[in-house]
């Protein structure tokens, strides 16, 4: 008796904790692109860092990274674990108090650790610049995380455990081992360590780590979200669920191979470069086979996308996943490596993932989601609109400038004259990219105006409101594990 | 069916599905990374590179401090244009000492693993306080603040020390007792250009400036 009573008044999900993430995430997007956009200004006026430490290139650089991918992504990433796993297991988180702790104790090293950066403390490795004892907290907080959300699944009240799932928990699970591996240092002050590793042997632990944070956080993490949220913004189940399983299995398992495409003609062993670029070929596969099967599965819905900034955002998204995702393993084959590798391509590349899937899919992801955990419309889907636009006009300038810069950078570099002497100065190369580094710049501004309409938009939504109590169903889809013919249903359902 | 009522049992079990992606996941990393880690050559310095002295130490720290690494790469690769332009093309057993690699992901400026020796100390300090008074168009940021701070306070030299040898690099007591006295009256800029200056002398047995 006294436990229905009990499940009875707590039979609602804990939203609370998602719609401040999801604050927080739009806080760090604006605050680590405008560091963006002051960075490709510096590229082309060097002094507007007037002198001072804080401001300089080198400082700088890691806190828009950093606070693009550990503020502004794993924000995003935790709210829609937070708000999905609840829905996909019907039953309310596990350990809500533990959930409010990962929210408010990762933010806080968001802060700190933007600051540590800006003072000077970094291991220098990408993605990993952060010093020990961030390591350490960060560690403690991921785990925390690993809790509330394993802990809700082990709660769950519907027995397959949905796809979405899988790779929010492989998110979890993997970026954990990396981070571990790939930080063992000895401390030598509170700010300073020296990797464990040394030479070609840490690159090699550092790219298995840095490929893996943008394959299991950026990309998988971000499936996740797509996983849950593409359905069912768009009214229709997932085009092909089985080909969901295979491609998360061939994706988990071949993604981690690839790491050393990033050190093409560099001093590591020969072998680990080619297998490297295999794997990076290979990786095509799952990519598409999951940007077919989400495309696929809004192919019902078109009609949708005239009226749905949202579910426009996150088609859009997919579409750039499948660039992205091709252009990829084209840029680990030797012979396309030689000309891209240390140019503005990689940087384009990576934007084209991080503008054009990471931040558009989040986008689409909150736009749906905000007015649903207030229980109002969106304040105004004429800026939404607005917002689209000046996301893809952002998005492709910054791309086709970085395209520009890093193809005709890599040729001029590798180009000898007849007698085999270099054609051109590295100084004249550098000089030359001037006109690309303004485009890119304004195609930041273009695309961080539209970040700040979308976080004008959330603010007058979410403004003045509480979030909704939202019901757990009492019944159970067909899957549940309550009723003997129901599961049956489930069953043949999967036969299907 | 087999398969498909295996997998069953995996998406219906949290523990088992958690276990699955655990050792997936891992495969790869395992046949790249354990042989990686125990190949000697790897780890065998070439005959002139040799350990960072107690300033070149903390010249480095600054380099990594200031995130010169975001723009500079430290990585010739085997290629006839780059080796014009830099220099022999890099090895494994030139690193050996080097923790981090900074070898970097981007050239925004020239690479800078042999630039040791191919400028003077004064161009370097010029270049350093002011870039566009030695190269016209350099869109490389000023480092004025490095001539206001003494090396002495990059961090301690002799604790940085005894952390590398805990990891196998051969400093002797001798050279750990008599490092924090050789950063003594130096800036760091000083330092700073110590550590540019030996790049690449590992390489060539030229010695240090």
């Amino acid at each position: 008796m006294n436990e229905v009573v009990r499940s009875k008044a707590l039979s609602h999900y804990h939203d609370d904790v998602v719609l401040r993430l999801v604050q927080f995430s739009m806080l760090w997007a604006v605050v680590a692109m405008l560091v963006g956009v002051y960075l490709a200004a510096e590229l082309v006026w060097p002094t507007i860092d007037f002198g001072q430490f804080w401001l300089s290139f080198g400082r700088l650089r890691p806190l828009h990274t950093n606070g693009i991918v550990f503020g502004f992504g794993v924000s995003a990433l935790m709210a829609t674990a937070f708000y999905s796993v609840q829905r996909t297991s019907h039953v309310e988180l596990f350990a809500p108090k533990l959930a409010w702790f990962c929210c408010y104790a990762w933010q806080l090293l968001v802060l700190t650790g933007g600051l540590s950066l800006l003072a000077g403390w970094t291991s220098s490795k990408e993605y990993a610049e952060l010093e020990w004892p961030f390591d350490i907290a960060i560690t403690i907080v991921w785990v925390c995380f690993g809790i509330v959300f394993f802990g809700t699944i082990a709660n769950r009240k519907i027995k397959p455990i949905y796809i979405s799932n899988w790779f929010y928990g492989a998110l979890i699970i993997v970026i954990a081992m990396l981070h571990i591996v790939n930080n063992l240092a000895i401390p030598v002050s509170i700010g300073k360590s020296y990797s464990l590793y040394a030479g070609a042997q840490d690159a090699v632990v550092q790219w298995w780590y840095g490929h893996n944070a943008v394959g299991f956080l950026l990309t998988g993490g971000f499936l996740g979200m797509m996983y849950y949220f593409l359905p069912k913004h768009s009214g229709r189940p997932i085009w092909s669920y089985r080909l969901s399983v295979v491609a998360f299995w061939a994706f988990t398992y071949s993604y981690i191979w690839a790491g050393p495409h990033h050190l093409h003609y560099s001093a590591i062993p020969e072998w680990v470069q080619s297998l490297g670029m295999v794997m990076s070929v290979v990786l095509l596969a799952p990519s598409w086979a999951t940007m077919i099967n989400g495309i696929m599965t809004v192919s019902t819905a078109w009609e949708k996308l005239k009226t749905d900034p949202a579910l426009k955002f996150i088609v859009l998204s997919l579409a750039f996943y499948g660039l992205a995702t091709f252009e990829g393993p084209m840029m680990a084959f030797p012979s396309v490596n030689v000309v891209s590798h240390f140019t503005d391509w990689t940087i384009g590349h990576v934007h084209s993932g991080a503008l054009g899937w990471n931040a558009m899919i989040t986008y689409g992801t909150f736009y749906f989601m905000v007015p649903r955990l207030v229980g109002a419309e969106l304040y105004s889907v004429r800026l939404a609109n607005i917002h689209f636009w000046l996301a893809l006009a952002g998005t492709m300038l910054y791309i086709v400038s970085m395209w520009g810069a890093g193809v005709s950078q890599g040729l001029l570099w590798l180009s000898v004259d007849a007698i085999g002497e270099l054609s051109f100065s590295f100084k004249d190369i550098m000089a030359s990219m001037n006109p690309y580094y303004v485009l890119r710049l304004i195609a930041g501004i273009i695309f961080l105006a539209g970040t700040v309409l979308m976080a004008y938009n959330l603010y007058r939504t979410i403004r003045g409101r509480e979030t909704l109590k939202v019901q757990i169903p009492a019944v159970d889809p067909p899957w549940g594990m309550g009723s003997p013919a129901l599961a049956a249903d489930g069953a043949a359902w999967r036969a299907n | 069916m087999n398969g498909l009522s295996l997998h069953r049992k995996l998406e219906e079990n949290a523990g088992l599905l958690i276990f699955g992606i655990l050792c997936v996941a891992s495969i790869g990393g395992l046949v790249q990374i354990i042989p990686v880690l125990q190949q000697e050559s790897l780890e065998t310095a070439t005959a002139n590179t040799r350990v960072y002295s107690a300033v070149e130490l903390t010249g480095r720290d600054i380099y990594i401090r200031e995130g010169c690494s975001v723009c500079h790469t430290q990585q010739i690769r085997p290629l006839i244009a780059e080796v014009e332009r830099y220099g022999p093309y890099s090895g494994a057993g030139e690193f050996v000492y080097d923790r981090p690699f900074l070898w970097g992901s981007k050239r925004t400026g020239p690479d800078l693993h042999l630039v040791g020796g191919k400028f003077s100390d004064d161009w370097h300090r010029l270049h350093l306080l002011d870039p566009r008074t030695v190269v016209s168009d350099s869109i490389m940021p000023a480092y004025p603040w490095l001539a206001r701070r003494e090396a002495t306070q990059a961090g301690n030299v002799a604790a940085k020390m005894r952390a590398l040898r805990t990891l196998g690099h051969p400093y002797t007591d001798a050279e750990i007792a008599a490092a924090p006295e050789q950063l003594e009256g130096l800036l760091e800029i000083d330092a700073l250009i110590a550590y540019l200056q030996m790049l690449g002398t590992g390489y060539t047995g030229e010695e240090t400036h």
